[in-house]
């Protein structure tokens, strides 16, 4: 399949521009309307379908190794496809934790070899993401997986101390530090957004004060020691307004929101559903809006998706037994139309900026151009953005099904996604997994390098 | 009434319902056959995830005095204490035919989560969540200001123009939840005292007056009613308060202050009480209070749910 050619006719470009994309061996080698098929090539009527960049995932929870029940990268990867990402960042807290050289390769090769994404370890900050000594970053830096991205996610790297210096010790591999800003005693056994609704519900509260205290933290730490750092989901409107700050006095500090804390609130943890718990928690309505305009202004850089599964039984019990977390790589899109862009607040370039080409620069994704300069390698997704469905759970392709957007109306949907040139997703329909494999091992004969 | 979840979603004419069918259950009290043969051959569970004797021994009493069958299930020992989940558990249950079932749990949400699964049909009554709402605790309170305040003309009334003062561990307290929306509901004003690390977050948009300073407001209010609140020694250790001496010396309901109070107002607490520490022997043990009346009228109120969410009438009466 991977030496097939597509053309994909009356396609729009993320600027606007009508475009013809003809798709060989793996790469765009043209946008120009009018162009005629190669014999042999497969046509796609793209009419009214919006080309974007191959979406990149800079937070994505893949399970494996060591919670296969929930998600492996092969199921994990597929429900990357049917969302139109091309590239995910794998999150460390897997058994055991992805903190050594061994557990990244291992990551690593599970995602080349299943062919539905580029798989790109995430290496903890501290060994065990037990928060007390780094694990060993050089080493996993200088991996076959080549990561450089560092995360304790699900825990903050809380010591102050411990955070300086790991600020520091990735500028020595050209990493970022992505932090998870939770203030641990502030939140202890913490359920919801901490104010009057979690009050009244009896719900121990999470307060914002617990986020944006880490980040303005974090932010001065950056600025100290002159490294980048990154804020994994930012949830609060004082956290916009930190980051907001910071930006403006120079600190080399990016920041990611997710799609459920830009169209959930609180409200909805009234029915004491646990599909809706998650960490950080749902906010109030004026923190989604300043999210949204933290987005639109460009003060949160990337939106990423926190796709979190877990299985039934994690989520059908009483609140405070469930588990914390969403599923969201196969509703990512839609819901970032729906709250962004038919809002009026992005257009499909900031679309293409905040899910593809910024979060590929932050993860240092190389090889992945997420242009459509001729020769650029072909990863790419059609979206149909006149859809107007209700999100159900057959549209979810990982192995988990807790995702809270179940009977909501979301606009736009993925048609289509191209991962170097090969279709994971045609029209709706994922690629079998002997094909996807098939393509990842011709990928492996071509040398295209498995990071990039 | 389908399920018994909380005080919140109660309407005016429904809770004056309950309090009055338990002004009958409590005249059934005093005959010397206390039992009704209402729920014969209807089972009900009393499904206890935490430890509570005094709640149990009452629903436990309400339901036999309706001839149901009663079942304990305490999680202490059995299958849940090995990690059998919420879910199982009520399976289990529907399948050995439960009518009703009597929720005690320390998650908040657990009656209402049971409630709305289709893991059980029963009607569910909260005997308590986590700190949420504790809905019969308030019902019996409320029954015992109504016949305080109004002996012999308690039935078919409200409680409107009554002032309530409640003290104590608010930000923990269910007890403190369910009273305010139902007092409320009842026509009542309410006033929380307490030190602002027990006050709960976001409580100033609540339908309730705050108050840091409790001889202000007992001698500003001069209430009808003062409700003590529990307080538990380990809030210490989590820096709520410095001491229990300094709690009681602040907020403690004491001789002093007891003797401050309006002769004819009342001194509740929900139990169980600590003697010397929010409340003074003296207090406790005082004519104007209702502790023991509380505990008497509390199987009156679970006996009037009962009868309102299991006999035939339960879908006519909703």
């Amino acid at each position: 399949m991977s030496e097939s050619s597509y053309l994909l006719k009356g396609a729009t470009l993320p600027n606007g521009q009508a475009a013809d994309i003809l798709i060989q061996d793996g790469r765009i080698t043209s946008t120009a309307p009018g162009s005629s098929a190669p014999s042999g090539a497969v046509v796609v009527d793209a009419a009214g379908l919006v080309a974007l960049p191959g979406l990149v995932d800079l937070h994505t929870h893949l399970r494996e190794p060591g919670f296969e029940q929930s998600e492996t990268v092969l199921t994990g990867t597929r429900a990357a496809a049917a969302g139109g990402f091309t590239s995910v960042f794998a999150m460390a807290n897997t058994m055991p934790v992805s903190d050594t050289a061994g557990v990244v390769e291992q990551v690593q090769s599970l995602g080349d070899a299943a062919g539905y994404a580029t798989v790109r370890p995430i290496g903890a900050v501290t060994v065990g993401l037990a928060g007390e000594r780094l694990s060993e970053i050089g080493a996993m830096a200088q991996s076959r997986a080549a990561v450089r991205v560092f995360s304790d996610d699900g825990k903050c790297v809380h010591d102050s101390l411990l955070m300086r210096r790991a600020l520091e010790y990735v500028k020595t591999f050209d990493g970022v530090i992505a932090q998870h800003a939770q203030d641990p005693r502030l939140t202890e056994n913490a359920q919801m957004n901490e104010g009057a609704l979690s009050s009244e519900l009896g719900l121990k509260g999470w307060p914002a004060v617990a986020e944006e205290s880490i980040i303005a933290r974090d932010v001065l730490l950056a600025e100290h020691v002159g490294a980048r750092l990154h804020i994994c989901h930012l949830s609060t409107a004082g956290s916009v307004d930190v980051v907001r700050w910071a930006k403006a006095r120079g600190i080399p500090v990016t920041a990611e929101a997710t799609p459920h804390h830009l169209l959930l609130t609180e409200d909805l943890i009234r029915s004491y559903d646990a599909r809706y718990k998650v960490n950080p928690p749902l906010r109030r309505d004026e923190d989604v809006q300043a999210l949204r305009a933290g987005v639109a202004d460009g003060t949160i850089d990337i939106v990423a998706t926190d796709h979190a599964p877990h299985p039934r039984e994690s989520k059908e019990s009483e609140w405070d037994a469930a588990s914390f977390g969403m599923v969201g790589l196969e509703s990512a899109l839609p819901v970032v139309q729906t709250a962004l862009v038919d809002t009026g607040l992005l257009g499909w370039d900031d679309v293409a900026r905040v899910l593809s080409t910024t979060p590929a620069r932050i993860g240092r994704l190389n090889g992945h151009t997420h242009s459509f300069e001729e020769g650029a390698p072909a990863n790419l997704t059609l979206v149909d953005p006149a859809d107007r469905s209700t999100f159900t759970l057959d549209r979810l392709a990982g192995k988990s099904q807790n995702t809270p957007f179940e009977g909501v109306t979301l606009a736009g949907r993925v048609r289509w996604t191209f991962h170097h040139g090969f279709p994971t997703l045609r029209d709706g329909e994922l690629a079998s997994i002997e094909e996807a494999a098939a393509h990842a091992r011709h990928l492996a004969r071509e040398g295209v390098p498995a990071h990039g | 009434m389908r399920h018994l979840l909380s005080t919140k979603d109660l309407g005016r004419a429904e809770a004056i319902q309950i309090l009055d069918i338990a002004e009958d259950m409590a005249d059934v009290q005093n005959r010397e056959v206390k039992k009704l043969p209402t729920l014969r051959g209807k089972t009900v569970v009393n499904l206890f995830f935490e430890d509570s004797t005094r709640t149990r021994i009452s629903f436990e009493a309400a339901a036999k005095r309706l001839s149901a069958d009663v079942i304990n299930f305490s999680a202490k020992g059995s299958s849940v204490s090995k990690g059998e989940s919420l879910k199982d558990t009520a399976q289990t249950l529907a399948a050995m035919g439960a009518d009703g079932v009597v929720i005690r749990h320390s998650a908040s949400g657990a009656p209402q989560v049971l409630a709305q699964s289709d893991w059980i049909d029963a009607g569910v009554v909260n005997a308590g969540d986590g700190t949420h709402e504790h809905p019969t605790q308030a019902l019996l309170d409320a029954f015992t200001m109504r016949r305080r305040l109004f002996p012999g003309d308690s039935r078919g009334r409200g409680l409107d123009g009554v002032s309530v003062v409640i003290v104590g561990d608010i930000l923990h307290s269910r007890v403190a939840r369910s009273n305010l929306w139902l007092l409320g509901t009842l026509g009542a004003t309410v006033t929380f005292v307490a030190p602002a690390t027990l006050v709960p977050v976001g409580a100033d948009t609540w339908p309730v007056d705050l108050s840091f300073d409790l001889d202000a407001t007992l001698a500003l209010m001069q209430p009808d009613v003062v409700m003590m609140l529990r307080i538990q020694s380990e809030r210490m250790n989590a820096a709520y308060f410095p001491s229990a001496r300094e709690y009681g010396r602040q907020w403690g309901l004491d001789d002093e202050r007891l003797a401050r109070l309006r002769p004819d107002s009342i001194v509740m607490h929900p139990g169980p009480m600590n003697r010397g520490l929010e409340i003074s022997a003296g207090a406790a043990d005082s004519a104007q209070s209702t502790v023991l009346e509380q505990v008497a009228n509390g199987v009156s109120i679970r006996m009037a749910v009962l009868y309102l969410l299991l006999s035939g009438e339960r879908e006519a009466l909703s």
